[in-house]
């Protein structure tokens, strides 16, 4: 057997086609399995993890309770989801996995552990890893007897992470090699029985090594302070002459980039995810609350202003939902048409997570940032109450905090999305400069499509459309300005870094309103439009206003690359004139809809 | 040995339920539905029990179509194997131990336990009309079973007014499981995926045999009558007055 023959996948594609309702997979598609699993994760948390809160955040009491709980996770199959069935694992792919993080985010601490185990700690070893160290280590993985660690992170070198200092030297008799340096920031590090560390070999080749807690020198220094996911232990792991056997080094020397960020794509994905569970859990806590505070004599979820937060919270969620299980169900069944029992499948797996980069980085973003406005505004609707840590939105505000710093912060993941789509071009990978001659021609003999097509979301679905051509509009512009500039270092980490930060945010918006459109129109096939009457609301609200919002940007973004010349920019507005499309609709009374719904159903309910 | 376990579909218990507005029943529209918790804990006994003296536990349901889900649940927490049996129309508990009765005697197992009432009706009745129909010897309110080693007797205990009761009944026998009898395990991930693989026998209660007849029909349901806010009052005549002339108490 081998590969199915499927379309290549092309990350970032979402820019320069339309998608098909048919390439879509919607969270309504799980099967009972699925669900069941995710039900299983759901008890967990209720009867085990979320009862101990205080207790995993008291610092004298956070190992053992985050170990018991781990090994328990790790006994009804929790931590197993991804590792292949031939090394004690399900081998289920990564929309079910997904399905899981979402339930695990409802305790940001616990969720932070068992992440940071079964994503970034187990799966290097998953898809990096030979014959033998599979063998070793992924059915103790599996089961929770050992919990993983990933060591990246140094004192001088965050998003700089391949400058990392940590030494590696091969030892005379060539049986191990010796590790010196400290890794800084490292979730679990506190009981984790193995670390995925990255050194340079001889100072210059990084790579990336099995290091076992037991190794004499390996030490760990004292629990971090955090501001949030109290419970999640956090530490610096201390190496001094480490030997480590040469049979634990973790994919070829000097290729540790390749598992450093490609399970930093999983990683990141996930996060997305975890970031949808996390917000639907804090809707229903700020929604019940809403209903009982009485003011005027009236429950305050009655006021404009607080049903508002309700519909935007509801309608960021949707959106960053029916992005992410967009994205995991492209890359599975990417990975699904692959023959499972080649030898370098894992590598190939690995290959089509590196080739959805852009996605996940635009998931880690904007889930983040999603949680990050929701906790925001639920700490706003609890108004006093809200401020004071007995009350769960508290807790929930500290925790988002750090999913906008960790596994890349937000202005490396931004910076990525358009450098990326732009190298992809540069290598023929993706026809940006073909969709770019496309739309100037169409600017030029005015034949932009502004008429919407019959059916169901049609307004949208042109929408959607416009939002991509004006992206890639934009971008053009930026490109053609400062082609240039674009190899020099003081302008990318300067001027550049203004124009991208708003390329990106034009990117994940349109990404936003096409997966949003999509995944209502698969709810329309799947379920009947009669069905669907919360989502189409949802879907009109949120692509209404981002495209206004991706429409400003853009004006923006030309009024930059103007650089103040008055008629050059006039010659850009006049180009984006002819791309834009407006119409009217009642934000605010399709918002009242949405929230009258949230406010009975008393959470995220479609 | 052979364990039969009962198991309801009932709407989950911490859904705020509404009642239709014919008042024939509750709405069950986007309602959660769940295994009865009190035969969930049966279904843990009966798999404790068989891994302490080995055997088959099988589990059995009344319903229509979707309380599949249920007996799903059941096998992805261990059991062996499912009985459906199709039924829609209306019945009482009668009626179900009438038809659980059929199942025993096709199945001949040695235990038979059943949760002591479905948290939806709260009937709490089948298992001893169970127990009546067969001439079983039946323990109520198991809050413990021990099977003796050559499996022909159970000792059961149950919870009474300051202290426990213990008794001793041979198999076959009928229990029904209380609630502090044990904590039910989870449904682990690999234990959902092989009860996709397990088998669910279909039957209907014609082609076991029983009668359905309905001795109870339910007429109205209705909401319990709203609380009323409480008055403040002024002074303690004031509440002796209300006391007698309101409350009529005094």
């Amino acid at each position: 057997m081998s590969d199915k023959a499927v379309a290549k996948p092309v990350g970032g594609g979402f820019l320069l086609s339309g998608g098909q309702t048919a390439d879509v997979f919607a969270p309504e598609q799980f099967t009972e399995e699925q669900l069941s699993f995710s039900e299983t994760a759901v008890e967990f948390m209720e009867k085990e993890v979320l009862p101990l809160t205080e207790k995993m955040e008291d610092h004298d009491r956070k190992i053992e309770t985050n170990v018991k709980l781990m090994k328990k996770a790790g006994e009804i199959g929790l931590l197993m989801i991804e590792i292949p069935e031939e090394y004690g694992g399900l081998g289920m792919d990564l929309s079910t996995s997904l399905k899981v993080s979402e339930a695990m985010a409802r305790s940001g601490s616990f969720a932070a552990t068992m992440l940071a185990h079964s994503g970034i700690g187990t799966l290097p070893i998953v898809y990096f890893g030979n014959e033998a160290q599979k063998k070793k280590y992924l059915p103790k993985l599996a089961t929770g007897e050992m919990i993983a660690a990933y060591g990246l992170t140094e004192t001088g070198y965050g998003s700089d992470a391949l400058g990392a200092k940590t030494k590696a030297v091969l030892s005379p008799d060539k049986k191990y090699y010796v590790l010196n340096g400290e890794k800084q920031f490292i979730t679990n590090s506190g009981f984790a029985d193995l670390f995925i560390i990255y050194a340079k070999v001889d100072g210059e080749k990084f790579t990336a090594f099995i290091v076992e807690r037991k190794s004499d020198g390996l030490s760990t220094a004292k629990e971090e302070n955090k501001m949030g996911i109290k419970g999640s232990s956090t530490r610096s792991v201390i190496m001094n002459d480490v030997k480590v056997p040469v049979e634990n080094v973790l994919g070829e020397i000097g290729k540790g980039h390749q598992s450093a960020l490609g399970v930093l794509d999983i990683g990141r994905l996930k996060l997305g995810m975890a970031s949808v569970g996390g917000s639907k859990e804090i809707i229903k806590y700020a929604v019940q609350y809403a209903n009982q505070r009485m003011q005027f004599g009236q429950p305050i979820s009655s006021f404009g202003m607080i049903r508002r937060k309700f519909a935007d919270m509801m309608m960021k969620v949707y959106a960053t939902e029916s992005m992410s299980y967009r994205t995991s169900g492209m890359i599975d069944k990417a990975i699904h048409a692959l023959d499972r029992n080649a030898p370098d499948f894992s590598k190939k797996a690995a290959k089509i997570f590196e080739d959805y980069d852009i996605e996940a980085s635009i998931m880690k973003v904007y889930g983040s940032e999603v949680l990050g406005f929701v906790v925001d505004e639920a700490v706003q609707s609890y108004g006093g109450y809200g401020y004071i840590e007995d009350y769960p939105v508290a807790r929930a505000y500290r925790d988002a905090r750090i999913n906008r710093i960790f596994e890349g912060t937000n202005e490396i993941n931004r910076l990525l999305i358009p450098a990326t789509i732009l190298k992809r071009s540069m290598k023929g990978e993706l026809d940006f400069m073909g969709r770019l001659n496309d739309i100037l021609a169409e600017i030029k003999t005015d034949k932009v499509n502004k008429t919407p097509a019959p059916g169901l979301l049609g307004i949208e679905s042109l929408a959607a459309e416009t939002a991509k051509k004006i992206t890639v509009y934009a971008a053009g512009i930026v490109v053609q300005k400062y082609m240039a500039s674009l190899t020099d270092k003081a302008f990318n980490f300067g001027r550049g870094e203004y124009l991208f930060e708003q390329l990106a945010n034009m990117m994940m918006e349109t990404y936003a309103i096409d997966s949003t459109i999509l995944r209502t129109l698969k709810l329309k096939d799947l379920k009947g439009e009669s069905a669907i009457a919360m989502p189409l609301m949802l879907t009109r609200a949120f692509v209404y206003e981002t495209l206004n919002k991706v429409t400003l940007i853009a004006r923006h973004v030309l009024g930059d690359a103007a650089e103040d010349h008055a008629d050059e920019f006039a010659t850009y507005e006049k180009a984006l004139s002819k791309l834009t499309f407006t119409y009217g609709l009642d934000l605010s009374g399709t918002k009242e809809k949405i929230a009258a719904r949230i406010v009975e159903k008393e959470g995220y309910v479609l | 040995m052979k364990i039969l376990v009962t198991i309801k579909r009932v709407s989950d218990p911490e859904a705020k339920l509404k009642i239709r507005p014919d008042g024939t029943g509750i709405q069950t529209e986007g309602v959660k539905f769940v295994v009865n918790p009190f035969d969930e804990i049966a279904v843990e006994e009966a798999l404790r029990i068989k891994e302490k003296h080995t055997g088959e536990v099988v589990v059995v349901s009344i319903g229509d179509k979707v309380v599949t889900e249920q007996i799903r649940a059941a096998l992805a927490m261990g059991v062996d194997r499912g009985i459906f049996v199709n039924y829609t129309g209306s019945y009482d508990s009668y009626d179900v131990a009438g038809i659980l009765a059929k199942v025993v005697e096709q199945e001949q197992p040695d235990i038979i336990i059943l949760g002591k009432q479905a948290v939806d009706d709260d009937m709490g009745q089948a298992g001893f009309m169970l127990a009546e129909m067969l001439g079983y010897p039946q323990a109520a309110f198991a809050s413990k079973v021990e099977i003796s080693d050559d499996k022909k007797t159970a000792k059961v205990t149950r919870e009474i007014d300051g202290g426990l009761e213990t008794k001793e009944v041979g198999l076959p026998c009928i229990i029904t499981a209380d609630l502090r009898l044990n904590t039910p395990r989870y449904a682990s991930l690999p234990n959902i995926m092989k009860a996709k693989q397990k088998p669910v026998k279909e039957v209907t209660v014609d082609a076991l045999g029983a009668v359905v007849k309905p001795h109870v029909t339910i007429k109205k349901l209705t909401e319990p009558p709203k609380r009323k806010g409480g008055v403040k009052v002024e002074s303690v005549q004031d509440l002796v007055g209300k006391l007698k002339n309101e409350a009529k108490v005094l």
